[in-house]
């Protein structure tokens, strides 16, 4: 970047130092900085079921009510597999820069792994709420639980369908460019996840399992 | 093994919609037999359908806003035409029927005229006004538009397949709801929109990245035009509002499809919370349509008036502050529905408020036209009855910001004349003027100057004898969305009402005309410099239709106003006969991703709506399929030679050349 002195423009104020705009920004930043904004649309999303949530969790409609259904040893055995997995996700961006394929696919298999499990524990969590008589359409509070940890669930279905293409890719092309591009895309996205889920443990049981 | 769907479904028994389908059906059959036997599929797929370019994929934007216009304004002449004969009597539209008309009217005006035109502009101008080569995402903003044009493909299809939704523009609850709308009609509005919202968002994305990074060497902020400012305003609203809207819609397909209970009368469920989550995306939605207008009509002002834009920094600053504030008064749209004085009166100075930063745009472009040297071109034209008639609106809008006042007005004629006034006399205008504006920097050619005064004239005037007597009736009590009424007092204002819809029907006459016209003359209209209203900005400093790299060079920016001090600097010096250095261009490759992904949505839209189940599933795997195809490309960009770049580079600077040497720089 370099710093330009410019007094006979006739449309530059006062003369003073202007930094010069350096022109179009690499590739690898473009894609970067599209996918956080990506990101933030889909935590404003969340937000709004966030907000649900808040605005619906009392109206039990004398069902039950959050403490009578959440085992909170489940949900700690689910946030200790997603924050894993975020760190396996972790290992394998660092294998992606130094180009070990080897280390990469493990890394990544073993997120997948979490992932699924993560996913195992979430669908048992549904299923069993469902057969007590707890499921979706029992009451307001139960529609927006289900639908918030329930979108989550999604995303994180998604990311694991993502990650074996991104694995699948590697494999057949290597690491290229735009390779490397979608998998710093695909870490930020497991990584964002991780974060809505901190907020849904805080907010959905640890504040809805007090009575 | 068809969900819902069977042959009851097709509306035999209702002539209106059979009959305008039928037209449609036939009109699409025909284009397409023309397009196939003259040949021109290939053209079409190759250079239109498949393409990554930002200027084809913003024509096509812009076209498919003015088709659905026609089908927008379609609706509004039988409103109008039901409205003026429906006094004691049944008029010739029944009410569901009426019902669906006015719900499609909103519904398409906004989501398929007015957001694809607006971003159709900004995709055609942004990235030529940056100085630089494309948008961040140039597959992406194909995939955007698709399924934007999937999305306005769904409401087309529910005029013949089915229903359209009985519950205006946007679905309250509990109306909406499956117990009271039990047909199709939601679940079309709610998946077209959920489809279509996709694209915006898409759109959205694209265009802050390219804003924030992909500017040409020079192009500090503070040096951006101001369609760029106003572009990324606008997107940073649709960033942080349609997921809103996406949530919103969401809650509500649970409730019909799974029993959810989000807004539902039982179990808890909270319809208030439809009202504010509606709103604290159809509020920004508002603005996201006006500032790219607010930044056409600061480009055309002061284009037309020879001078750079007066209050440069302040017109940046109101931007960002209507950015901002527009988040802050959602609830001025349901002052009536109990939120209490305290609530109500914050909101209502929030709403006030925001009327100052346009105020202070209002007074700029005033300020940029004083002492200027005025061409009273169309594009100036339609700036100048959008300042007049908005003005009006934004005064109207002051006046039902007021809760003590909107109790009275709520619902009201007077809010459909409020919205119209400052929608059309807004958004709409701008996009007119930035149509014409812009017309020659896409095709090469002018647009017919008179008959586009003539369009601009029937439009004005058509607008004022159908929008000022509503507000007239409003006062006299009138609710809108009425199929029929009693009062012979309102009687005399529809008519008159009715008559401006036929003003302004005429003015859409001239503008196809126009635009038949043009095209049968454009040899006559060709302007070979690139450079037809004496612009100040980039764009028009490469030539029309730009090259498909726009820029040969990417141009070297060192102030506001690049291109008017490129021209300064150039007759001065006849800077222009330096010999360029030429490299060779990478650009992306054209793909058809966007049409196939966005024909797996039809599929899927279509199949959710009718509760096709396995057509779901089967249309959801395409699109994944699609995806990975698109991701397995070994080649995604392709090379123009520095001789073929050099080639048309040196055609348009030997041009140019010609006009500035016969501007008197000689002398």
């Amino acid at each position: 970047m370099t710093v330009v002195t410019i007094t006979h423009d006739p449309y530059q104020v006062h003369g003073l130092e202007v930094t010069e705009h350096p022109g179009p920004a690499p590739k690898r930043i473009v894609t970067a900085y599209g996918f956080w904004i990506f990101i933030l649309s889909d935590m404003v999303m969340f937000s709004c079921f966030f907000a649900a949530f808040a605005v619906l969790s009392g109206e039990t409609a004398g069902g039950p009510h959050g403490s009578e259904l959440f085992n909170l040893t489940n949900v700690a055995i689910e946030t200790g597999c997603l924050l894993l997995s975020s760190f396996t996700c972790g290992m394998a961006s660092i294998a992606a820069d130094v180009r070990n394929r080897f280390w990469f696919q493990v890394a990544m298999a073993v997120t997948c792994a979490l992932g699924l499990a993560f996913l195992f524990i979430e669908f048992r969590e549904f299923a069993d709420l469902v057969a007590r008589g707890a499921g979706p359409s029992r009451s307001a509070f139960l529609s927006s639980f289900f639908t918030l940890v329930g979108c989550h669930g999604l995303h994180v279905s998604a990311g694991v369908l993502w990650l074996l293409t991104m694995m699948a890719q590697v494999v057949a092309k290597g690491f290229r460019a735009d390779i490397l591009r979608r998998i710093a895309c695909f870490a930020l996205f497991w990584h964002a996840l991780d974060i809505i889920w901190v907020a849904v443990f805080s907010v959905v049981y640890l504040l809805g399992s007090g009575t | 093994m068809l969900g819902k769907l069977s042959w009851a479904a097709i509306p035999f028994d209702q002539p209106i919609p059979l009959v305008a389908g039928a037209v449609v059906l036939v009109a699409i059959l025909a284009v397409l037999v023309w397009v196939v036997v003259r040949g021109h599929l290939p053209y079409l797929w190759h250079e239109w359908i498949t393409s990554v370019d930002h200027k084809r994929i913003g024509v096509m934007y812009t076209l498919l806003a003015m088709v659905m216009l026609l089908r927008g304004f379609s609706d509004a002449i039988m409103m109008r035409m039901q409205q003026a004969l429906a006094l004691n009597s049944n008029g010739f539209l029944p009410p569901e029927h009426y019902n669906q008309i006015f719900s499609a009217h909103g519904t398409i005006m906004i989501f398929f005229v007015a957001m694809p035109f607006v971003i159709g502009l900004m995709n055609l101008v942004v990235p030529l006004q940056l100085g630089v080569r494309d948008v961040a995402f140039p597959t992406l903003n194909s995939v955007g538009f698709w399924l934007t044009a999937t999305g306005a493909l769904l409401v087309n299809v529910s005029l013949v397949v089915g229903e359209f939704a009985r519950t205006g523009w946007l679905p309250y609850p509990p109306l909406s709801e499956l117990t009271y709308s039990p047909g199709v009609g939601v679940d079309y509005y709610l998946w077209a929109l959920q489809i279509s919202g996709i694209g915006t968002l898409v759109a959205g994305i694209n265009l802050v990245t390219t804003v924030l990074k992909i500017r040409t060497r020079g192009m500090n902020y503070l040096r951006m035009p101001m369609f760029c400012w106003t572009t990324l305003a606008s997107n940073l609203l649709i960033i942080a509002a349609f997921p809103i809207l996406t949530a919103t819609l969401a809650m509500l397909i649970l409730d019909r499809y799974l029993g959810f209970h989000f807004f539902t009368n039982e179990a808890g469920g909270n319809m208030m919370m439809f009202m504010n989550l509606i709103w604290a995306w159809g509020h920004p939605e508002v603005y996201i349509l006006v500032l790219p207008a607010f930044g056409i009509f600061s480009e055309v002002v002061s284009t037309f008036s020879g001078k750079p834009l007066f209050g440069y920094r302040s017109m940046v600053l109101a931007t960002m502050a209507i950015c901002i504030i527009s988040f802050m008064v959602w609830l001025h749209h349901f002052f009536t529905m109990g939120a209490g004085p305290d609530v109500n009166a914050i909101f209502g100075i929030a709403s006030m408020i925001i009327a100052v930063p346009t105020g202070v745009k209002i007074y700029n472009w005033l300020f940029t036209m004083y002492g200027g040297r005025i061409r009273f071109a169309t594009p100036m034209l339609w700036s100048i009855g959008f300042m007049v008639t908005f003005i009006i609106g934004g005064l109207t809008g002051v006046l039902v910001a007021v809760p003590p006042a909107d109790f009275l007005l709520h619902n009201s004629l007077f809010l459909v004349a409020h919205f119209h006034n400052v929608i059309i006399g807004g958004v709409l205008f701008g996009a007119f003027a930035g149509y014409t504006y812009w017309f020659p920097k896409a095709f090469g050619f002018r647009l017919h100057e008179g008959l586009g005064k003539a369009a601009f004239w029937f439009w004005l005037i058509g607008f004022y004898v159908a929008f000022m007597p509503l507000y007239a009736v409003g006062f006299l009590g009138m609710t809108r969305r009425m199929q029929h009424y009693d009062v012979p007092e309102w009687r005399p204002w529809l008519l008159l009402a009715g008559f401006g819809a036929i003003l302004i029907l005429i003015a859409i006459i001239f503008q196809i005309a126009q635009l038949v016209v043009s095209i049968r003359d454009r040899e006559a209209l060709r302007d070979r410099t690139g450079d037809p209203w004496d612009g100040r900005s980039l764009e028009w400093a490469t030539a029309s239709p730009p090259p498909v790299f726009n820029f040969a060079v990417l141009p070297d920016v060192r102030g506001e106003d690049a291109y008017w001090a490129m021209k300064v600097h150039a007759r001065r010096a006849l800077a222009d006969k330096s010999e360029t250095e030429y490299q060779p261009i990478e650009m992306p490759r054209n793909s058809p991703t966007g049409f196939v992904c966005a024909f797996f949505a039809t599929v899927m839209g279509f199949a959710l709506i009718w509760h096709i189940w396995w057509m779901v599933i089967a249309g959801f795997i395409g699109a994944f399929a699609t995806f990975v195809v698109f991701a397995w490309r070994d080649h995604d960009e392709y090379q123009i030679p520095a001789e073929e770049v050099a080639r048309i580079d040196r055609e348009n600077i030997s041009e140019r050349r010609d006009m500035v040497s016969a501007a008197g720089v000689l002398s």
